[in-house]
């Protein structure tokens, strides 16, 4: 292609991605003159309509934000609530909600391994037609799936919105019975998920290193699911309390979700940018197997997300295997948490990356003001900055249908949520 | 399971949503395999089948009207599509986000720096208030178990049942123990509609009414049952207004005046 070329190009939909979003691309004199994130999933006002609820109905309602990962919002919330009011939870359910966000981590990592990215290496455009060509690995990663929605039913009765979450705990403790039957199915899935991994290593993935930050929470003593700090491996070391002080929001005319950015610049959240900074704190079992099949972290390879997501799937399923062992029948789920006005905190480990919450409480309960940052928005700016990288390394004088296809692969792994961000994504091209 | 000749196409669309209502295909494990080759998906973005122009046969519309854009592509989707099934409480009833509707305020204009950028209606509303809808399936999310029967009963050419029963019946079909008798909690079983499988009451928790209402709830009993158990006049005006927020009406007690 001549460099006097001019092309426009639309590609109207991008799949296998949580939402609707676009990618706007302008190539002139092959260079990028302009690249555009354009997410326009219509806003839904979450933080309007939470003025004035109690937080008694902030479970129900915050998991509304997201199918894929309504455990994180409900788990960043009840903490919130819990930082503030007088109380204290037992650590049956300091466990028992790590379980239940180890469920959410499988359920999503697997459900985005398997339908959304392992298709774009294996030259398939869909699960269905991957799953005649690798019918074990695709039943492999639907097991999976399986099982981190059935944890998650286990103590909140159904896995998309699931109900047994409150603050100071849990409606309902599982019966012996149905913890005995999971413990079962999770001996077999740590075996899956060893497996997983195994062939994961195997997949062609591009070799692009760039540079970038890595910020994930930090919970004391342990690979972090609920958060304490929050961190960077630029140095950062910052009080969940103290975000907004650093991270900074702001409108883009091409998005209806916010961008994000640490004192200024991009920086990634998610599976990788956790196993970037906390690969030492992975289970013995998890770090041996990473080191026999040549896995090291960190890595400036944002084509490694897809590997990140089958380490701590491992290290998922382990967990539970665990805290399923240690289980016993609580006197009672929950706690008493009596309300007290202020501001309340919380951030947790949503799969996709930190999730946090601010919320502004009333002494009688009553929310005044709310603030949610969930991770897709914190990523935006990140993947533009990567999209612009990667699609120059990549060659702008390559085939529209291949810069295309790049384009939404390099977008993949940070695996979106646009629904959280605010959800399709099509790629308009246009070479000037 | 081989693949059924002529299969009929399936598409599924999604508006103004979470994604959760998708899951019911998405979670199905390998009996989505097994679909496939049922029926032929053309087209299901998040599934990664891009078709949004084909006809299909039967088209799953997941999400609420909530942009201009919106009114527009429903038309279309409506004039492609042989038969139109609404999922989920944002499709079937304008969702939580409708919360928005009951309120005078522009709320773009205090959550976004330069609004006039935000592509948003006033109001979110369901798919019925624009085309015709030929069945739909509440609950939030809607379960696999309710889209699997349908499908069935659609492949072999019977006309889906309705789940008009409210919740309390299914509570009592099941053995599970009413947790407004024998715990005095606010439960909503009364007025909102079964098909969820009962899941709060399982856990031995108050149903908050995300199913939807059953057809002719009696709003006012159940207020004056809430009143009874010592609800303050605005709780029991939330319990009202949330997952569905303009669904369970709220005139009862004045056109029975």
């Amino acid at each position: 292609m001549s460099e006097t070329d001019s092309t426009t190009i639309r590609v109207p939909i991008l799949a296998r991605v949580e939402g609707e979003g676009a990618l706007d691309l302008v190539i002139k004199d092959r260079q990028i003159e302009s690249l555009a994130l354009r997410i326009y999933e219509p806003p839904r006002y979450f933080e309007k309509f939470l003025e004035g609820r109690s937080v008694d109905e902030l479970p129900e309602m915050v998991a509304r934000i997201c199918g894929i990962c309504p455990v994180a919002y409900q788990m960043s919330a009840v903490r919130a609530v819990e930082s503030l009011f007088e109380g204290e939870i037992t650590p049956w359910v300091a466990q028992m909600r790590r379980l239940f966000y180890c469920g959410e981590w499988i359920q999503s990592h697997s459900l985005h391994i398997h339908l959304l990215a392992a298709p774009d290496f294996l030259g398939h455009q869909h699960i269905i037609s991957m799953a005649t060509e690798y019918p074990d690995e695709v039943r492999r990663g639907l097991r999976l799936q399986g099982l981190g929605n059935r944890i998650i039913a286990l103590l909140g009765g159904r896995s998309v919105h699931p109900v047994g979450a409150r603050v100071g705990g849990f409606h309902h403790a599982p019966s012996k019975i149905a913890i005995s039957e999971l413990l079962l199915e999770a001996k077999r899935a740590v075996e899956d998920a060893e497996a997983l991994l195994r062939w994961l290593v195997t997949l062609e993935l591009p070799q692009e290193p760039q540079d970038f930050i890595s910020v994930a929470l930090d919970e004391a003593g342990v690979y972090p699911i609920m958060g304490e700090q929050i961190h960077s491996d630029a140095g950062l070391d910052l009080p969940i309390a103290e975000f907004e002080q650093h991270f900074e929001e702001h409108q883009v005319p091409h998005s209806t979700a916010f961008h994000a950015l640490l004192d200024g610049e991009p920086y990634l959240v998610g599976p990788l940018a956790r196993i970037n900074l906390h690969h030492k704190r992975l289970l013995p079992a998890v770090q041996s197997l990473c080191k026999s099949l040549g896995i090291h972290f960190p890595s400036r390879n944002m084509f490694d997300s897809v590997i990140a997501r089958g380490v701590e799937l491992l290290q998922a399923t382990h967990e539970t295997v665990a805290l399923l062992e240690q289980y016993h029948t609580p006197q009672q789920p929950w706690s008493e948490f009596r309300p007290k006005a202020g501001s309340a905190f919380a951030a947790t480990c949503a799969p996709r990356g930190v999730l946090w919450h601010r919320y502004q409480i009333n002494d009688q309960g009553i929310i005044q003001a709310a603030r949610i940052v969930p991770p897709t928005s914190q990523n935006q700016a990140r993947m533009e900055a990567d999209l612009r990288y990667s699609l120059n390394q990549f060659g702008l004088e390559q085939e529209e249908e291949a810069i295309k296809r790049y384009g939404e692969q390099v977008i993949r792994n940070y695996d979106p949520c646009i629904s959280c961000a605010t959800h399709f994504l099509d790629l308009r091209l246009k070479r000037v | 399971m081989s693949r059924v000749a002529n299969r009929p196409t399936v598409s599924v669309h999604k508006f103004s949503s979470c994604d959760g209502c998708q899951l019911a295909f998405l979670n199905m494990g390998e009996g989505l395999i097994d679909l496939a080759q049922q029926v032929e998906i053309v087209h299901f973005a998040e599934a990664g089948m891009v078709a949004p122009e084909r006809a299909t046969d039967i088209t799953f519309v997941e999400g609420s009207v909530s942009t201009p854009e919106d009114q527009e592509r429903i038309q279309q989707i409506r004039q492609r599509s042989g038969l139109l099934i609404t999922i989920g409480a944002c499709a079937t009833s304008g969702g939580i986000q409708a919360l928005r509707n009951l309120q005078g305020e522009d709320w773009r204009a205090s959550l976004y720096a330069t609004p006039e950028t935000i592509a948003s209606l006033a109001t979110s509303t369901p798919i019925s208030d624009h085309v015709k809808v030929d069945l739909e399936l509440w609950g939030c999310p809607i379960r696999s178990e309710q889209l699997l029967p349908l499908l069935h009963d659609l492949l072999h050419g019977v006309q889906p049942g309705k789940m008009e029963e409210p919740l309390c019946q299914s509570c009592k079909r099941s053995g599970v123990i009413c947790t407004v008798v024998s715990q005095g909690k606010p439960c909503m079983g009364p007025v909102t509609r079964g098909g969820c499988g009962a899941v709060c009451p399982r856990m031995g928790r108050d149903c908050y009414g995300c199913s939807g209402p059953i057809d002719h709830p009696n709003r006012a009993a159940l207020e004056r049952c809430l009143e009874g158990l010592g609800l303050l006049p605005d709780t029991i005006q939330r319990r009202f207004k949330m997952i569905h927020a303009t669904q369970f009406g709220g005139d009862h007690r004045r056109e029975k005046a």
